[in-house]
Parts: C-alpha cells; structure tokens; sequence
C-alpha cells in the first residue's frame, strides 16, 4: 500500500513528486519506470550522442533524488494493469502496489508509421536515453557514415545536429512542405533549412520513407531509404522522429476517459476519482486555443505533474494552461516560438513581421483583439520572456504594439502600472 | 525574505555603469580592460538597463518566490535555493536550451552564446552588496528586502 502511487519517472512524474512532498512530507510514494536511468533530461538526450553531455550531466536532479523525496522507486519494470476498483496497479511480474491516490504519467511513445523494411538492423526510434545509447553505440561499432532522420520537427533536427556533430552525412526526410513547420512559417522555416544546409544537412521535403532498403548482399542491415518520389538515398542508420502519440496502453480499456490523450480537469484529474494524469499522456488545457489537447512538452509536463501533485496531498491547485511553446538551440541559431506561429488568414488575427535575412533575424507576432497570440522569434530571443509574459497575461497592447518588435524593446516600453505591479520599480 | 534590488527609476540616469561593474564582477580577471577587450568567454552583463527615452531603469534576476524558469528547466540547472530565496543556476548543468529565457516574464535571462549557456544575476554572492548596487553613481539601485 502506497499513498501516491506515479506511473512514469520523467517529468510529470519528478513534478508531482516534488510537489507532493513540499504538501506532505510523510505520505508513502511509489514511482514506476520501465526504464532504469533515473530522472534524466529527455530533451538532452540528443547531447548524450554528440558526446557534450554525460550521464552524469544528463540527471536533471539530483543523485539521490528518490532518497531525498523518500520515494520507493520501482525502476525497470513496467505497470502493465491497473485495477480501478482494487485500486492497484499490476506490474509484469504480476505483482500488485494499491494506491489511495494515482498519477498516470507514462509519457509518449514514438510515432512510427508503417514502413516496408522497418525491422532492419540500424532503424531507430528517438525518444528515450536507451535509444539514444543504442544510436550512439552504433555509430561506433559500425562506423555509421550516414543517416536518414525521418521527420524536420523539433526532434528531427535535434539528433540531425547530433550526428552532425559526429560526423555523419544526415539526409532529413519531412513530409510537409517546410522543416518545422508546427513552429515557424515558411519565412522562418527557410532560413533555418539555409543554416541546417550550410552544416552539411541534405533537407528533403514534401516527401517520406516508403520502403527501408537493406545492404546489398545483407538485407537484414539497413543500407539506405527509398522515398515516395522514387529516389534512393544510401545510409547506414534510420532514426524515425516523427514524434510522440499518448502512451495510453495502460488505461486502454479501462473505465479511465481517453480521447486522443487521457482527459484531464484543470486539477489534473480524469473521471475516476483519485486518479489524476500529467504531462505527454494527458490532454490539458491550450489558454490559446482554449480546449484541451495534447501538447508533449517538457515544462508543460512538470507544471502539469506539479498541478496533480498539489491536489493528490491536498492542496487545491488548478492548470492555468499552457500552449505549443518551444525554444530551439541548435545549428547555432536560437529560435523561439509560443502559440499560433503559422495561422490561416483569419479576420481576426492581426500579424506583425520584422526581418532581416542577412543577420538570420525573423521576428513574428501573431494578436487577437490587441492580445498577443503567437510569438516567432529567430536569432533574437533574448527578450521573449516579456512577450510572452503579455501573452499570458492577456495584456491589451494596443498603445505600445509598435514598439514589441523593436530591436531596443524591453521593459521600459511598458506602462509604469505593469512595472509597478512586477515590483521592477518603486 | 530574500533581499531583492529595486530600481528607481526617478533617479536613473540610464548611464549604464551597473551593466559596466556586472561584466567586470563576473570576469575571471576582475579587470575591466581585459573583461571588455580579451577575456574568453566574454564575461556578461547580468544586469540590463532597459531604456526608452527619458525612461531607464536596471533589470536583473528578481529571484522569484514560484520561479518559472525553475520549473521550465529541461536540465535542473536552474534551482530554488529553500535556504536563502535564490533562483541560483549551475553553468555546468546547463544545456543551453533557452527555455528559460523563453519564459521569464522579466527578460532578465541573458544568453553567453560563446559559452553555450544562460546567465544571470547571482546578487553578487560573498560581497556585502551586488556590484551594480554598490555602483551605481545615483544610487538609484536599491538592495532590500520586499514581499515576493
């Protein structure tokens, strides 16, 4: 019998622990992981394989986080049942752990989509440090020369910077038109491709993998990919980064509401009493779009974690939203995005650009009703927190709209009423 | 209660002196030709004036009670010190992710591009008062205590 039992050791699970304790210092917690690294990064793991973190560097907490938190953490081994009357979770060795009150936090899986040739020796799927060190591994032992990365999103390019930097060839395969295109529009999208082409990357887009070719001779090992155009392009690895669905398997079939992810209140909680659902498996609440969705990001999932932790010990605390929110940092070039990058022509949407293609700077900002909906900021980030705290806010910028995309915008460009109130100045 | 640097801003005169004896504090030389002129990697500024004519004031970490950046921090580098109220960022920890300049409503996360790293204010840890405090000509940088 445990008090909180937690499904899932990454951040929704590290946030919900955190907060728990800091209510209740006592009450028994088990967390359950089928992997065995604990409290590691998930987004550092392409770092991991360009050799700049560690394993030691990639634990976001600290070392003796579960002892520290008094937590009995069951590592390596995965809930495979949950019993919602009993109030058990069932593991694969068939044993059973009761809770008095539940997190599902068991994250996302990869998306794969069904390809000829996917069994191959040397395709990969990139969401966990195992993956990550399986790659890495690989890389060595096969000399891998060349890469295919399946998908230009966040994930796609972030290992592609990873093998860049270890020395392989990387073709990027992306069906849309545009690299990152849930981030940037095309504008922006094109000066990350010139930079992402200028390291050496061959970007394909509008096309994907229809069939994974083996080696001549041993078909068994990956040897190269054909596209949907009917080119081939030679490689020793596939990494499929697409992205990430719900990883839903545990409550598939139980009484516990799923739509595309777990249905969530803004407590965190599901339909059934006592059992709440954080981070990449949950749909939570959009404050842009204002409905629920999923939104597989880091900070989101331990805010969202801290949210079910609070009330599971108690402390009544709601979501206040969140919403597709990314900065990126690779290939040199920072990029901030938050809210609506890339809408259709909408009436009622108002869009604001500056550029200057020669420095890479591409600056976005998409109102509504003179509150600021979506932020795109490319090569020039440094003041994104203020945009975004307007953002949330909901602050009407119709006096000073101008000024946001300045070069020299900062605090100063704001009425003395929200400087007072963030106590900036007397 | 943590102590926080107030600005007022009646008083600034925008000179940018405090943003001058951050840079220099935060040198491996402590010097301020080497700071400016060689030292790798440039040692930065924590501390930004934000102007708009005849507006400046100072803005640097105001070490959050809830601290968003805390909890954005893909990599753990940034922490609440429960002990002292500082937000306090390990540089080793840090993958230079920007997330938390992405989210911090005051701007006051500064990028060390050539370090691959973020940067902020660190109220000057073992002196009696933050450089920019204890410099600023007009006095118009105030270390004191105030309700979060």
């Amino acid at each position: 019998m445990s008090k909180y039992v937690i499904v899932g050791a990454s951040a929704a699970g590290l946030g919900a622990v955190e907060a728990i304790r800091k209510v209740d210092p006592t009450g028994t917690i088990t967390v359950i992981t089928d992997e065995t690294c604990a409290h590691y990064s998930r987004p550092m793991i392409s770092d991991f394989i360009s050799g700049k973190a560690d394993m030691k560097k990639i634990n976001c907490r600290t070392e003796e986080f579960w002892k520290e938190n008094n937590v009995e953490a069951v590592m390596g081994k995965k809930a495979t049942a949950l019993n919602l009357t009993e109030k058990t979770v069932q593991l694969e060795s068939g044993e059973k752990i009761s809770y008095e009150k539940l997190l599902l936090a068991t994250g996302g899986k990869p998306f794969v989509p069904k390809t000829e040739g996917s069994e191959k020796d040397g395709v990969f799927t990139f969401t966990t440090i195992g993956d990550a060190q399986r790659i890495a591994a690989k890389i060595d032992t096969i000399n891998a020369k060349a890469a295919v990365v399946i998908g230009g999103g966040l994930i796609g390019i972030s290992v592609t910077e990873a093998l860049v930097k270890r020395g392989l060839k990387v073709t990027i395969v992306e069906l849309q038109d545009k690299i990152l295109s849930l981030l940037l529009d095309a504008k922006g999208s094109d000066i990350v491709e010139t930079v992402v082409k200028k390291a050496g990357v061959n970007v394909v887009t509008g096309q994907s993998v229809q069939k994974i070719l083996g080696k001549p001779g041993n078909d068994g090992v990956v040897g190269g990919v054909l596209l949907t155009k009917g080119s081939q392009v030679a490689c020793d690895l596939v990494i499929m980064a697409i992205g990430v669905i719900p990883r839903t398997d545990l409550v598939v079939g139980s009484a516990v509401k799923i739509n595309r992810g777990i249905v969530v209140d803004n407590l965190m909680q599901t339909n059934i009493p006592d059992v709440y659902a954080s981070g990449d498996v949950a749909e939570a609440y959009d404050f842009i779009i204002n409905q629920n969705r999923t939104l597989p990001l880091w900070p989101l999932a331990i805010l969202e974690g801290q949210v079910a932790g609070y009330n599971m010990a108690g402390k009544t605390t709601t979501y206040g939203g969140g919403t597709n929110m990314s900065s990126l940092k690779y290939f040199g070039i920072p990029i901030v995005s938050i809210g609506l990058a890339n809408p259709k022509e909408d009436p009622m949407l108002e869009v604001l650009v500056k550029q200057d293609f020669e420095h890479n700077i591409y600056k976005k900002l998409v109102f509504r009703n003179n509150v600021i909906v979506g932020i795109t900021l490319v090569n020039s980030i440094e003041r994104a927190g203020i945009l975004f705290y307007l953002m949330k806010n909901a602050i009407n910028v119709k006096k000073f709209k101008q000024e946001l995309l300045s070069d020299d915008f900062s605090w100063a460009n704001l009425p003395v009423g929200l400087q007072k109130k963030m106590s900036l100045v007397q | 209660m943590v102590k926080r640097i107030i600005a007022k801003q009646e008083v600034c005169i925008g000179c940018g002196l405090c943003e001058v004896y951050c840079t220099v504090q935060h040198s491996k030389s402590k010097d301020i030709v080497k700071a400016y002129n060689s030292e790798r990697p440039k040692p930065i500024s924590r501390v930004t004036v934000e102007r708009n004519k005849p507006v400046s004031f100072a803005i640097q970490c105001r070490h959050c009670e809830d601290a968003p950046c805390v909890t954005a921090c893909l990599s753990g580098a940034m922490q609440k010190d429960e002990k002292t109220g500082q937000v306090t960022h390990n540089k080793e920890k840090c993958m230079g992710c920007w997330t938390c300049i992405m989210i911090c409503p005051y701007g006051a996360i500064k990028m060390d591009i050539e370090g691959h790293v973020v940067t902020k204010c660190d109220l000057c840890q073992g002196f009696d008062e933050p450089a920019c405090v204890a410099n600023c000509p007009n006095q118009a940088l105030v270390f004191k205590e105030v309700k979060p």
